[in-house]
């Protein structure tokens, strides 16, 4: 530990932690823009300056470590006149048209301006010197440099969390700029339309592309009849989107508000993520039985999971040959827009070309996922619009909709029921637990040997997780299995998910079923997510998913009454043929940089 | 004030027997060599001024295996072509110097960051490099060397950055602490040296250090190797002791008609005729890492200011917001307080942001800006704005 004084009043902290953390402990705050929780420090906006007793320049006090004896004051006539000139020179570059501007009212720089009152301009404009670009290319997010204060959190984001670096740093002095290779379109780059850097973004520079208003104009539409489903994660964060803690479930208001808003029918993701564990547990079983019985050399394992379309579009640029490892199952979002325009619209007797179909999102590479061409297995394109949890909850905000005091309502059927196992797909783990639960139970006719169903060693938040499940006491099916040790591990973040496509391609790693989630946390930690979104934040998300499974009355993917249903009345076998027609897909090589 | 007039040396340039300097300093202890530098009072020749000795001592200090010595030839200053000079007439100097740093902290590597626009005399080093590499090995010596090039920026004349960019990476500057000697290049502890500083710290080996440190006076020991460049009659290289006054320079080297000297570049100070009697070169006045240029009544120190202030706005890595901004706002703003189009009073806010520079950018190119920003400005406040 070491021990200084902020502002004359003593505070220890560990050794390595810097000037900024042991003035947070304090509760004293200092301004903050490049910095943030989940990335390595950088130290170039340089708002953060401090005084450092003994020191003639100031410090940066995220950059600097903590020093035993250090004398620190925040609030000094030089620091003060610092900042304040620092938060200018940055408004001087920065097109500041707030009231325009995606981000207003959760703006960082926006936050500093005005904690600084920067009024009127001492320094002079330089927006008309730079050559600003706006690249609307990608089909999830909007890259706006007139926006940008280069504090290169999305450089870092991409490179680190992601192991991606579609975006670097590029030029010098007055003309540098974060750009992708060649300055290539971002939809013509290996981004993998993530949306981390977008939450990390402190300013719009970086905004997802909204579809706000085209579906307003459909829900206005008399004539198309719009049909919701809401992902998994969308619910533990919404909240805090609309003034409410970290943490909190909202999903009864989340509902009751777009049955205000004039949703036709609000239905749920989760319902084809329980469609999904059906699908892809079928899909790992088969696999399995091909492999180990049938001695099939063709069969590849590990088997990956799809449910995640930045994880996709990366292993796609990156690992193209272990596209045969992809689960072939669509994500529970694309299930879902494939049976909304066949099976739903017509036990609802609608004309499918009128129905539209919207997903709430907590990421941004679903906008992408949408628009694939892959995605229009009911003649129509199966998702019309996507919106993440951020646009959803502007919408609320612009229905006028107190959400806080809204009366929880449930959501319609036909698609609309789910299980806890569904929930816990928001989670990074989730999908292998619900996996788990519905797969040894099909293999030996009883219940995973966890407490209360809780398969803890796949949960937390750690980087890489692996585990094993020994089968035993199959029945008669799966008898090949007996004594198995079903080798799992689960990934999330890109960054962890490269790790372990490493030590696959290496030999060093011998799984059998790998989930892997492109953003850290899993879809609670989503690019589409409430900003900030950090670590805490994270887990406060992860724990409202395991409480609102734990209150769920079914946890198994196989015993959703809906789900039986539909293969009952319309799909047929899990892996059938229109099982597959409609919710399985292929996947495309694409290059390498 | 001590001054020591106008003393040329000749310490740097002067042909010497490498070999039998270096079997001397092999036998040296470790401590006694970094002693004997400490003694002499060197500090870095490359503009920061860095005691050399206390520099090797921290690196010595370290406990980790893989060390390095790193030879700063990026000679990217405005004005600045010594470090040219020596590599082409006393390179294994040079080697030597590294070789001897190596043997002190305890590294067996060294690289020479070699400036892009010094690429053709690349074969020439080379090959004196491979004679050195057998000598050093006859000796029974283990250190290598090796150049790596650099790739045009000013920047990555800035020890960390050109960590960064012999790494690989993007030449920026890193944060600091940790510094080279701790967290260097490949994050090993490293020294890092200007060209001039490891030939001069290899003489003080060889003369000792106590006797080097008779020259020049208390706060700048020693000799130095000036660039003189501008309006002058006798532009070049010169080695001068350390310590003289602006003055006594002029009087060598002016032209009858010198208004101002930029000591240091554009990264250092300019002095009006008004102060040459009273500022001394060296540590206690105006430092320079060799750069001395002198300007006569025919120049305009709007254009001198422009010109220093276009090339910041340029190289400026662009990562830190009062530096990338900053040299924007200053070029901006002068050209337009000459224009007319803005007050002449704007001047005092474009000094307030000099100085928010030099007290929060990140790394010495940012910090150093308002030094030839105020000193241009207060000198020549009529010249800017008429
Ligand atoms: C922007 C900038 C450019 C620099 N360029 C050089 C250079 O070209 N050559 C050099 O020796 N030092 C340069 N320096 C100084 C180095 O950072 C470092 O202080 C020096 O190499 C240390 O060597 P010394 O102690 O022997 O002077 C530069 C510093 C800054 C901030
Ligand atoms: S990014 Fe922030 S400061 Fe800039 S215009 Fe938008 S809200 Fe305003
Ligand atoms: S969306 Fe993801 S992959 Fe694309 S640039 Fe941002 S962080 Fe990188
Ligand atoms: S795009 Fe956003 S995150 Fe990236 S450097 Fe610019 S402001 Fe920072
Ligand atoms: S002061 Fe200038 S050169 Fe140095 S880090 Fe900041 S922007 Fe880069
Ligand atoms: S927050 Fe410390 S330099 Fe940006």
């Amino acid at each position: 530990m070491v021990t200084l004084k902020i502002n004359n009043k003593e505070v220890s902290v560990p050794k390595g932690a810097t000037i900024l953390d042991a003035a947070r402990k304090l509760d004293i705050h200092i301004p903050v823009l490049c910095h943030h929780e989940d990335l390595c420090v950088a130290g170039n906006c340089r708002v953060c300056v401090v005084e450092q007793k003994g020191s003639m320049a100031l410090v940066a006090s995220c950059a600097r470590p903590a020093e035993e004896g250090m004398d620190i004051m925040t609030n000094t006539m030089r620091v003060r006149s610092a900042r304040r000139h620092i938060v200018e020179l940055l408004l001087a570059e920065h097109r500041s048209d707030c009231t325009k501007c995606h981000r207003n009212m959760n703006c960082e720089l926006q936050k500093v301006a005005n904690d600084y009152s920067i009024g009127e301009h001492i320094f002079l404009d330089l927006v008309e010197d730079h050559d600003y670009f706006v690249d609307r290319s990608s089909p999830s997010f909007i890259k706006d440099d007139s926006k940008c204060i280069r504090c290169q959190r999305c450089v870092r984001t991409c490179e680190q969390l992601q192991y991606v670096s579609a975006i670097a740093v590029a030029h010098k002095g007055a003309e540098q700029k974060i750009s992708s290779f060649h300055d290539r379109p971002m939809s013509h780059v290996v981004c993998t339309n993530c949306g981390q850097c977008v939450n990390r973004c402190p300013t719009a520079a970086l905004v997802e592309k909204t579809y706000i208003d085209q579906v307003w104009d459909a829900i206005y539409d008399p004539n198309t009849h719009v049909v919701v489903q809401t992902a998994p994660a969308v619910r533990v964060a919404l909240g805090e989107a609309l003034g409410l803690d970290a943490g909190a479930r909202v999903t009864g208001k989340m509902v009751a508000a777009l049955k205000q808003m004039g949703i036709d029918s609000v239905l749920d993701t989760d319902f084809t993520a329980d469609l999904t564990i059906m699908e892809e547990g079928t899909e790992l079983l088969v696999r399995l039985k091909k492999a180990l019985v049938d001695g099939d050399k063709e069969i590849s394992l590990p088997m990956f999971t799809s449910c995640s379309p930045g994880w996709i579009k990366f292993i796609e640029h990156r690992y193209p040959k272990y596209l045969p490892n992809l689960s072939t199952c669509k994500s529970p979002q694309q299930m879902f827009g494939a049976l909304a325009k066949t099976f739903y619209a017509d036990k609802r007797k609608l004309d499918p070309a009128k129905v539209v179909s919207v997903s709430i999102m907590p990421c941004t590479a679903k906008k992408f996922e949408a628009d694939r061409p892959e995605m229009r297995s009911s003649g129509y394109k199966d998702v019309d619009f996507v919106l993440t949890t951020r646009e959803l909850g502007m919408m609320i905000k612009q229905a006028g909709i107190n959400f806080d005091t809204l009366e929880e309502a449930r959501y319609d059927s036909i698609m609309g029921d789910s299980t806890g196992a569904a929930v816990i797909f928001g989670a990074t783990g989730g999908v292998m637990e619900a996996a788990l639960r519905t797969a040894y139970e099909i293999v030996t006719g009883r219940e995973v040997p966890f407490e209360n169903l809780n398969i803890k060693p796949v949960r937390g938040l750690e980087g890489v997780k692996e585990a094993s499940v020994k089968i035993e006491g199959c029945v008669d099916d799966w008898k090949f299995l007996e004594g198995a040790e079903l080798k799992v591990a689960i990934a999330h973040g890109l960054t962890n998910a490269d790790k372990v496509m490493k030590a696959v391609r290496d030999g060093k790693a011998e799984y059998h079923f790998v989930e892997i989630m492109a953003c850290p946390g899993g879809c609670i930690g989503g690019g589409g997510q409430p900003i900030p979104t950090n670590q805490e934040i994270r887990q406060l998300r992860v724990d409202a998913i395991y409480e609102e499974d734990e209150q769920m009355v079914l946890r198994k993917s196989h015993e959703n009454p809906e789900v039986i249903a539909i293969y009952k009345e319309f799909l047929g076998e899990p892996n059938g043929h229109k099982a597959h027609e409609l919710l399985h897909t292929h996947y495309v090589e694409r290059e390498a940089y | 004030m001590k001054d020591t007039g106008l003393v040329k040396i000749d310490l740097i340039f002067e042909k010497i027997d490498v070999k039998e300097l270096l079997i001397k300093a092999f036998k040296m202890s470790d401590e006694a060599i970094v002693q004997e530098v400490i003694t002499s009072g060197l500090k870095g020749r490359g503009g920061a001024g860095f005691p050399t000795g206390l520099k090797w001592k921290f690196a010595a200090f370290e406990k980790e295996q893989e060390k390095y010595v790193v030879c700063n030839a990026d000679e990217g200053e405005p004005g600045t072509f010594k470090d040219r000079e020596i590599l082409e007439r006393v390179p294994e100097k040079v080697y030597a110097g590294m070789a001897i740093a190596g043997k002190a902290i305890g590294a067996k590597v060294g690289i020479i960051y070699l400036r892009d626009e010094y690429r053709y005399m690349l074969p020439e080093l080379q090959s004196l490099l491979d004679e050195f590499h057998k000598s050093i090995k006859e000796i029974g010596y283990d250190f290598t060397l090796e150049y790596r090039l650099g790739s045009g920026a000013y920047i990555c004349g800035e020890e960390s950055a050109l960590f960064e960019s012999i790494e690989g990476k993007r030449g920026e500057p890193r944060n600091k602490p940790p510094f080279p000697t701790v967290n260097g290049v490949f994050g090993k502890p490293t020294v890092i040296n200007n060209v001039e500083t490891l030939v001069t710290a290899l003489m003080v080996v060889k003369i000792g250090g106590a006797e080097y440190s008779k020259m020049g006076t208390p706060d700048s020991p020693g000799s130095k190797v000036f660039s003189v460049s501008g309006d002058t009659p006798n532009p070049g290289i010169y080695e001068l002791e350390m310590g003289m006054t602006v003055q006594k320079f002029v009087d060598e080297f002016g032209d009858g008609d010198t208004k101002a000297v930029q000591v240091g570049g554009a990264a250092g100070f300019c002095v009006p005729r008004k102060r040459f009697a009273d500022t001394i070169i060296g540590f206690e006045g105006v430092p320079t890492g060799g750069s001395m240029k002198l300007f006569n009544s025919t120049r305009s120190m709007y254009n001198v200011l422009h010109n220093y202030l276009d090339f910041f706005v340029e190289e400026s890595c662009g990562q830190c917001t009062p530096c990338r901004v900053g040299c924007q706002q200053l070029l901006k703003g002068i050209s337009l307080v000459k224009k007319g189009e803005i007050k002449a009073t704007y001047l005092n806010d474009l000094s307030k942001l000099a100085e928010t520079m030099r007290l929060a950018s990140k790394c010495g190119l940012g910090q150093s800006v308002g030094n030839a920003f105020n000193s241009i400005v207060d000198n020549f406040r009529e010249e800017i704005v008429y």
